[in-house]
Formats: structure tokens, sequence, C-alpha cells
């Protein structure tokens, strides 16, 4: 009699089904309750090829008038990531089980972290136009505070997988924490911490695209201005100059990153 | 006996001795000139640290009157996070496929890969005006926002862990002469299956951020309050709603580190 | 001279370690410890320059009691203990000669430590060890590039560099292949009674400890039940310290 094999028991099948059913079911409440017009989700593909018909071809004479923006995106993204970078050292440090100094200053850190994390760079920006103003600044601001949370954590976490023989070898010469930090610990972590910044870096840029929108300065502005104007062509050039800017500067991230480890 | 005492200098980690320092050289005036084109003004920042003290207590104690509607935007929120996750891995996994060098051919994986670039290279923020302009305002624009920036962003890190598997089980699976799902399904899923569930998990916790701004322009989530309460100065509003999403962040993260310690 | 009075140490797993150890230390003897694995080696060096800390008893070095300092002081005993590892603990990134300094990170500042300015004394010091080792040109060699016998050499090197008043050595050999081994056990041997630096050195290979040894100290299960000669070690000895007689490989032919 020929036997058959199945890769799940009956019971483990029954299981499965009532799981993926439950998905359906939890989906299809979630969709209703969202009060989500299906004509209007059929009708989205030839509104949004309607939309994109129209920003192209992009008005490319106004590029000129771009380059000053796009200038600033960078700015305010290689600023914002330098200040994080600065401020995640201690933080990094003193977040990581083996090099902090006590609980308190563990369970500090770890705040900081989250919060800066938890919070997206648009709502820092403008949590800092209220305090400092629209303007680059804000954005500057915003970048470096929620950079901090993303840094610090992965290189918190680098520090904690450290060898510790290594660091066990440098203490029993008779080294304090300092020298311990300088001479066992740093270029263990150096690699890691280089790929993280660059990594953020490159995460920046694409944000600084968006902090105009809001008025903390780089090319969003731009784009704000064109789409409240209904200017199609000149988003769909914006759109472009942001993708250009966003492609070259992730490759450029991936080479350093290569690079560096 | 020799002579001098020899000296040592650590040996540099450059091609070319001198490129160390100019390196730095260089790094160094390239930030200073992006400090400078800031133009950052001192005064501006001194009286706006001045400010942080009136801010600060218009801010205290959050404001949780409007309980209503702050939970109605994060409960939209979470369902916008939740529902563009679930669309966003289910496309994004053939995507995947479509943009893993090893697996399709090179004209399909420069398609798939061109797809995640245009899913990922704009903020969701920028994609999300799109989609209210073409679909109106509305959690129906954040999801299929969050959905498009998933595909990419899922999409190009699943494509990644398909290109590194172990091309051994692809090949053994292949010479029995199956077809290309059969290989995709036994030799090529199963490798990444793990790592499929840690991405979705990852994916749902940054969609969690993401829903909480898109609202800015209008495209569902807790947003539109937020930036309601910033523009009518009700600090002590926006408190409230900051501490709210920072504990569902919190909740979030313990949640799917749970899900993963439960998957490992 | 060291003289170790009923250390003991019991970890907070529960295992008893180390049961009442005493043992001394005079002159620049080499003494070799062997045990099986669990019987307290490592921890008993361990205690002695605090990497871990003993529950009670005492350990004086040269009069100085050790288990009694804090901080600065300890840190400053520390440089006078130097330990050789068993899985080398070599700064895998840094160079041969970076590591060989690194035993002098206890005299110098934190700027000459963070920049690697040594002083010329120190940096002449390691040039020698690091000949005296056999590694004579290998000071730019990253450690990672090295091999394991060849890392251990840094070990020795950068413990011998803190001119140490002993050395702790833990299983130098246990990574390393035999050949490797012989020549390694033979040059700390060597090097520590050319300085006439006393020696602790555990050692769970029986044979390469009767090849170098001529006092020998047993322990098992945390106390120590042999200490004397190693011409003293009769299978009845070794069944005490290991439980059942180890096989002792029959002699290498050509």
């Amino acid at each position: 009699m020929p036997t058959i094999w199945r890769r799940h028991t009956p019971l483990q099948r029954a299981g499965r089904l009532g799981a993926q059913l439950a998905l359906a079911a939890l989906t299809a409440w979630m969709l209703a309750r969202l009060g989500i017009r299906w004509d209007y989700v059929a009708d989205a593909p030839s509104q949004v090829g309607d939309l994109v018909g129209r920003m192209l071809p992009p008005e490319w004479s106004f590029a000129g008038a771009l380059v000053g923006p796009t200038l600033q995106t960078i700015n305010i993204a290689t600023v914002g990531t330098a200040l994080a970078v600065a401020l995640s050292l201690p933080v990094a440090f003193l977040a990581a089980l083996n090099t902090t100094f006590n609980r308190a200053t563990y369970a500090a850190a770890r705040v900081v972290m989250v919060v800066s994390r938890s919070v997206d760079t648009l709502i820092w920006a403008l949590i800092f136009i209220i305090v400092v103003g629209p303007g680059s600044l804000a954005g500057v601001l915003a970048v470096a505070v929620r950079s901090i949370g993303f840094v610090s954590k992965l290189l918190a976490e680098g520090i904690e997988e450290i060898d510790r023989g290594q660091v066990e070898a440098v203490v029993a010469t008779g080294a304090d924490r300092w020298r311990v930090l300088a001479y066992a610990i740093v270029p263990q972590v150096r690699p890691v911490f280089a790929g993280v910044c660059v990594y953020r870096w490159d995460i920046n840029i694409r944000e600084s695209t968006v902090l105009g929108l809001v008025g903390a300065g780089g090319i969003g502005f731009a784009l704000n201005e064109a789409i409240l104007g209904l200017e199609w062509s000149r988003v769909g050039l914006i759109l472009t100059v942001i993708l250009v800017i966003v492609v070259v500067s992730e490759v450029g991230s991936a080479l350093a990153r290569k690079r560096l480890t | 006996m020799s002579t001098a005492a020899r000296t040592w200098r650590r040996p540099s980690a450059w091609p070319r001795p001198w490129l160390g320092p100019v390196a730095w050289l260089a790094l160094a005036a390239f930030l200073a000139w992006n400090v400078v084109s800031l133009e950052v003004n001192p005064e501006r920042v001194a009286r706006g640290l001045s400010r942080i003290g009136t801010v600060a207590a218009r801010a205290f104690p959050p404001d949780f009157s409007r309980s209503g509607l702050l939970l109605a935007g994060i409960v939209e929120s979470l369902e916008m996070a939740t529902l563009s996750t679930l669309f966003g891995v289910l496309l994004g996994i053939p995507v995947a496929v479509l943009a893993a060098r090893n697996v399709v051919p090179g004209a399909v994986y420069a398609g798939g890969r061109g797809v995640i670039t245009l899913g990922r290279t704009f903020h969701e923020l920028i994609v999300a005006i799109l989609f209210v302009k073409a679909v109106g305002f509305g959690p129906l624009a954040g999801v299929l926002t969050l959905t498009i920036n998933s595909v990419g962003f899922f999409g190009k890190l699943l494509a990644e862990q398909i290109e590194t598997i172990d091309h051994g089980q692809i090949e053994a699976v292949r010479a029995t002469g199956a077809g290309r799902g059969a290989v995709l399904l036994y030799a090529v899923l199963p490798q990444v299956l793990p790592r499929i569930i840690g991405l979705t998990i990852y994916q749902w916790d940054i969609h969690l951020r993401q829903s909480t701004i898109i609202g800015i322009v209008g495209a569902g989530g807790i947003g539109a309050t937020l930036y309601n309460a910033f523009s009518r100065y009700d600090y002590d509003f926006v408190l409230a709603i900051l501490l709210v999403i920072v504990a569902i962040v919190l909740v979030g993260e313990a949640v799917s580190a749970l899900a993963r310690h439960w998957v490992q | 001279m060291l003289v170790v009075t009923d250390l003991a140490k019991t970890y907070p797993t529960g295992d008893r370690a180390l049961r009442g150890v005493s043992l001394t230390v005079e002159g620049h003897e080499a003494v070799f410890i062997i045990g099986s694995s669990g019987a307290g080696k490592s921890t008993l060096l361990r205690c002695l320059n605090r990497l871990i800390e003993p529950d009670r008893g005492s350990v004086r070095l040269d009069g100085e009691e050790i288990t009694a300092l804090a901080g600065r002081a300890l840190r400053q005993a520390r440089r006078l203990m130097a330990m050789i590892f068993q899985e080398f603990n070599l700064v895998e990134r840094l160079t041969a000669m970076e590591n060989v300094l690194s035993g002098r990170l206890g005299y110098v500042s934190l700027w000459q430590a963070w920049r690697r300015r040594f002083p010329p004394a120190d940096v002449e010091a390691a040039y020698r060890t690091l000949a005296r080792v056999g590694l004579d040109g290998f000071e730019n060699k990253r450690a990672d590039a090295l091999s394991g016998g060849q890392r251990q050499r840094v070990g020795i090197a950068r413990a011998l560099v803190q001119r140490p008043r002993i050395l702790l050595v833990d299983e130098p050999t246990s990574s390393l292949d035999p050949r490797t081994s012989e020549a390694v056990m033979r040059l700390i041997v060597d090097l520590a009674a050319e300085d006439a630096i006393p020696a602790l050195i555990n050692i769970h290979d029986v044979p390469l400890a009767r090849l170098f040894a001529r006092r020998v100290v047993g322990m098992r299960a945390g106390e120590i039940v042999y200490d004397g000669a190693a011409a003293g070690l009769t299978a009845a000895v070794l069944e005490q310290v290991y439980g059942a007689a180890p096989a002792t490989p029959a002699e290498p032919g050509p």
C-alpha cells in the first residue's frame, strides 16, 4: 500500500490554516475600518499614471535654480550626521554593558537612544523650528538628534560584541579603563563605527530632501512650492534631481563602506 | 652593541603614507565648507536656546484631554503600519526574487533592481503627497505609500540575502530537472525564510514610525493631528502625542524582539 | 616571591572552583600546575592578579597583599604580574609591535597610549624582546595575520616587556600543535630563566610538563593534591590528580 508523505501533521495543517484565516480576517477587518473606498483603489493606477504623465517631461530649464537647494540638502545631511557622530560616541559607550560606568549611566544612555529613535526626523524638525525658527539650522539639529539614536545603537551593539579576551589581556597589564578603551576597544569597533556613520549619512541625504516641506531647509521647500502651484513638470524635475542625489550618495556610501570594513 | 635607540611608528593604513593626513584634511575642509554654507546665525541660536525654557513650560504638563482624537489617530497609524507591512512583504518577496542576480537573468535583474530603487529612493512623504493627489486624502494613500516603500526597502534587503545563499543547494535541485518555480520553492525560499521573518518584523517597526508622519500631508494616521497641534501652538497636546508615539514604538520594539526570539 | 594562602572561589553558579589553595613560589623557579579541566587552574591564576575576585584568602607578592588593593594600587600591582593566555588574546587589528608595547600601558600616559608614542627605551626593549622570541622583523605584521605559534610568541614578548616579578601562564600551548607547543614552552621556560622571573604555568599536557618541569603542582576539584618534584609524578599520583591514569603516548618513533 503506497504511503503518503505530508510535511505537516493534520493538526499542524489545521493550525496553519487557522492562522492564515485569522490573518485574512484581521486584514479584512482593518481594511474595513480604514474606510477604504475600493473604487478609489481601482482608480489608483490610472490616477498615478496621469500624475506621472503630467510630470514628464521635466522642466529642465528650472535646473539652475535648484543648485542652491541641492547643495543645502547635502550640507544639512552632512553637518547633521557629523554632529550626531560626535555626540553618539559617549552615548554608545554608556549604552554598552561592558563599557558603561553603572546602572544609572546605562539607563540614561538607553533612554536617550530610544527617544531619539522613536521620533521621526520630521517631527524633530517641527520641534526645532519652534525653538530656533524655520531654516536649515532646524534641519541640521533634527537630522543630528534623530541620527544619535541610530548610530549609538549600532555602535553599542558593536562594542558589546567585541572579543573580551583581548580586553582582558590589556587589563592584566595594569592599564586603566581609558587606556583599555584606547588600546583594546577602539581598534575593534573602528570598522563598525566607520560603516555605521557612512550608512547613516546616506539615510540622512534622503531624510534631508523632505525637511523643506515643513520649513527646515533643503530642496523640499522648492518641491512644496511646485506642488502647491501645481507645476507638475517642475515637480518632475525636482524629483529627478532628488533621485540623482540619492542614488549617487548611495553608490558612494556603498563603495566607502566596502573599503572601510 | 647597537647605537641609538630605535623608533617605531604605526604603519599607515593607506597605500601612500601621505594620503592619511591629506584625507583627514580634505574631510575637515569639506565639513568646514558645509558648516559655513549653512550660514548659521549664532544670534538666532542663542535666542533659541533662551526660548527653550518658555517652550518647555508650555509643553508641561502634557495634555491628554483629547484622548479620543489621540487614540483614533494612533490606532489608524497602527493599522496602516500593519497592512502596509503585510502587502509590502507579499509583494516584496517576488520582487526580491526578481532582483537577485543568482536567480534570474541579467535583464530581469535590472528590472527588479529598478523597481526597488524607485520604491526606496523617494522619502515616504514625497510618495505620500503624490498618492494623496492621486487617490485623495486618507489612509488609503498612506497604505499605498508605505507598501511601495517596503517593496523597495524589504525587497532590497531580501534580494541581498538571496544573493548570499548557498549556491550548492540551488544546483542540487536544478540537477534533478526541476523547473524554475520548484527551484525557488525548494532551494531558495527555505534558506531565506528565517531572514524573511526577521525582516518583516523589522519592516513593521519602521512602518510604525513612518505612519506617524505621513498624516502631515493627509495620508492618514496621527500625523495630521500632530501637525495641527504644532500649528496651533498646543504644545502640551504635542507632548502628549509624542509621549504616546514613543511608548508605542517602544512596545512595538519589545514585541518584535520577542517575536524574533520566538522564531529563532 | 609569591605566597598564596587559603585562596577560595565559588562562582555564582555554585561551582566551587577553588577550595582553600595554598602555595609558595620562591626565587625564579618555574612551577607547573597540572590537572584536568575544571580543576581550578585557570581560576587560581586569575585570582592572583584579580581578574577574578577570590572569595577569601591571601596573595602576597614580595610582601604586598594583593587582595587588599584597589583602583590605582591594584593596577600598579598588575604591572608586576604578567599574564600569558591560552587564546593569545592579542588585539587582532593591531600590529605585533603595538601588542608588545601594550605591556607598558601601565607606565605611559593616555596620550602616549592613544598615539602609540611610547618612550624610546620601551620601543627599544620591544624590538629586542621580539628578537628574543624569534620574531625579528615581524613588528609591523598585524596580529590576525600571524600563525598561532607566532601569536603566542608576541604574547610572551608582551609579558616580558612588563619586566614583571612573576609570570602567570595559563595553558599557553593548548591551542597549538604539538611541535609548536614544545618550541613555545621551551621559549617561555628559557626566557623566564634568563630574566630570572619566577613562573606559574598551567598545563594539561603531562608529557610536555615532564619535559620541562622540576616542580609540579597537581590540582583536582579546586584543591592541591600534589606539590613536589616532577620526578615524583608516579602513576598513583597522576591517578590522584586526574582520577584515572591518563594514557601516556608511546615514545615517538623515528
